[in-house]
């Protein structure tokens, strides 16, 4: 096979592990609260933000950043559905997507009323690995290990915690649940602080290897939709496969064309596949 | 309907007269409230019954850029390419509108669906830089006051051209009992003998046809067109918050949303400068949060319902 185009594949591999990871978060708020954050990868945009502003500006250090930044995501995952989502929780579902649009808009401008539209980074590059002619990012592949991990300790979390469980229970059958005990406003609370973490985990992996601009979030986060679902409603196994197969056709798409065609691609996919299986493709 | 008939009528003769008194500068801003109000309005046709489409984005793409482009590569008037961009966009809803009611893909799936569709178009555009300039952005031959062209330097022509849009596009009541049965229970409706599917796609393509017809007249007014600007994500929110703030409801609503919206955005691009870059957009978004939690039904709806409090005795005693 072409090396570079195994360097490709393997790249998307990579890239996939990522989207995977977002995919993740917002799968958790799709299927247990029933919104779509359209607002998600403008969250992520925060945690990158705040790692470079401190890190960069403030000197902290990467580590510490890091993880000021996944608690402050996390905060500001709750906060959203404090302020945004549970004064309307009953309203026509499509009114919480727009109300996140809303916060959208304001993020992006709020970011570029404080940080101007420059792009920029933290200046730390991880070395590029090179195995037997092939290169990879040794950022990528970090990022890729960490997102694997934080799926399995997220799926652990759902399977082993009694909270978990309840999550789990919630997304099957929301009016059921309350019958059984269970606090839904809680079980709220911990899925948007789950969902914000995810989100400010994905913040520290994206910034070791992209810019951060006002405006990231519009290159990624209607892939992130797109992915969730295609994997079907709140199925985590489905979103964690379908964040591989869109990988791969803008990886592969990329190669063999431009970037842009390849998210056309990648789009049209979704368009098409949605008619073939409006459902989620892995749905019986 | 007579009383509101006349009122549009007076509002009309305001209107006409308006670019006797007003500097060019405003002028600018009405031709772009009148613009942006047809627009808003094309989306509100299919909004007000509930299907928010991200999508229009992807017809207001089409509808700017095939004109332009037929024009500068096959120097074709805009009279022929308008109506091409608007069958295109026509096509790309039927495309796209046909499967999603008939498979019933709705609420959310509907919108990530049409949302898909708005970035295709986008991409595509940003695809194919070496005709279309990619995300530089894509600027009509010029040729000065013409007919054949459509382009008028002066401002009064498309002043006069986007209120003939905008009057034509606020006035349509097309069908509205049918799809108000619709919105309200499908299955009743397609009980009694109203075709869902057609309905909803008559809709859908007539919103599609007018929000490319809007794209057109923008681009041929701005004689600049960009993908971002015109097509994508952040188009596409655009116009559906617009018409929310507005209120979709009301014939009126959607214009209002362009008023507010431009109004705001130019009022403080005056009041701070350009160094204060997304202090606009900061508040639009607070407000469009604050919108849909509090008035989902817009400032009109919201100035109809305390109207109709007040009126109802008096209808009452008149019916």
């Amino acid at each position: 096979m072409d090396i570079y185009l195994l360097e490709t594949i393997i790249n998307g591999i990579l890239l996939g592990g990522v989207l995977a990871l977002l995919a993740l978060g917002l799968n958790l708020i799709f299927g247990v609260i029933d919104v779509v954050w359209i607002a998600y990868a403008d969250i992520v945009m925060c945690g990158m933000y705040l790692i470079y502003y401190l890190n960069a500006e403030l000197h902290w250090p990467l580590l510490l950043a890091c993880s000021v930044a996944i608690a402050w995501v996390a905060a500001l995952g709750v906060l959203v559905h404090v302020l945004i989502i549970a004064p309307i929780l009953g309203s026509a579902p499509i009114n919480q997507l727009l109300a996140t649009g809303g916060l959208l808009f304001f993020l992006q401008s709020f970011a570029t009323l404080l940080f101007g539209t420059d792009f920029r980074n933290i200046g730390v590059r991880l070395p590029i690995i090179r195995l037997s002619g092939i290169y990879i990012s040794s950022a990528r592949l970090l990022a890729f290990a960490v997102a694997v991990a934080g799926a399995i300790a997220l799926y652990f979390f759902l399977k082993r915690t009694f909270i978990g469980t309840a999550i789990r229970a919630i997304a099957q059958d929301r009016d059921i649940v309350g019958l059984m005990g269970v606090d839904q406003r809680h079980i709220y609370l911990v899925t948007s602080a789950i969902g914000g973490a995810l989100a400010g985990l994905a913040a520290c992996l994206l910034i070791l290897q992209y810019d951060v601009h006002p405006f990231i979030g519009n290159t990624f986060g209607p892939l992130i939709f797109m992915i969730c679902v295609l994997g079907g409603l709140g199925d985590m196994i489905g979103g964690f496969v379908a964040a591989f197969v869109m990988s791969q056709i803008i990886s592969i798409g990329g190669f063999y064309f431009s970037t842009e065609l390849s998210y056309v691609f990648a789009f049209t996919f979704f368009i098409v596949l949605m008619f073939l299986r409006p459902r989620g493709v892995f749905s019986r | 309907m007579t009383g509101r008939h006349a009122m549009f009528a007076g509002l009309a003769v305001v209107l006409l007269a308006l670019p006797h008194f007003v500097p060019p500068y405003f002028m600018h801003l009405l031709i772009q409230i009148l613009i942006w109000g047809f627009v808003y309005t094309a989306w509100s046709i299919m909004g007000r019954f509930g299907f928010v489409s991200l999508g229009h984005g992807a017809f207001m793409g089409v509808g700017a850029y095939v004109p332009a482009l037929l024009w500068n590569y096959a120097g074709l008037t805009p009279w022929v390419g308008i109506p091409l961009g608007m069958a295109l966009s026509v096509l790309l809803g039927l495309v796209v509108g046909y499967p999603c009611f008939r498979l019933k893909v709705v609420g959310h799936y509907f919108a990530l669906v049409t949302l898909a569709l708005s970035q295709v178009v986008m991409l595509s555009i940003v695809a194919a830089r070496d005709v279309t300039g990619g995300s530089l952005g894509f600027t009509p031959k010029a040729v000065g006051h013409s007919w054949f062209a459509l382009q008028f330097p002066e401002k009064v022509y498309f002043y006069a051209i986007s209120l003939a849009l905008w009057l034509t596009g606020i006035d349509r009541g097309i069908g509205r009992e049918a799809l108000d049965a619709i919105a309200e229970d499908e299955e009743a409706a397609a009980s009694i003998g109203i075709n869902v599917i057609g309905e909803k796609l008559r809709v859908t393509l007539i919103s599609a046809a007018l929000t490319a017809l809007g794209g057109a007249i923008y681009g041929q007014y701005m004689m600049y067109l960009n993908p971002e600007t015109v097509s994508g994500i952040a188009v596409s929110l655009q116009i559906v918050f617009a018409a929310i703030v507005g209120g979709t409801y009301a014939a009126i609503g959607p214009t209002i949303g362009a008023l507010l919206t431009i109004s705001l955005n130019e009022g403080l691009r005056v009041a701070f400068g350009t160094n204060f870059i997304g202090a606009a957009n900061t508040i639009y978004g607070i407000l469009l949060i604050l919108f849909i939690i509090f008035m989902p039904r817009g400032i009109v709806g919201m100035i109809e319902d305390t109207f109709k409090r007040r009126w109802r005795g008096k209808t009452a005693s008149t019916a």
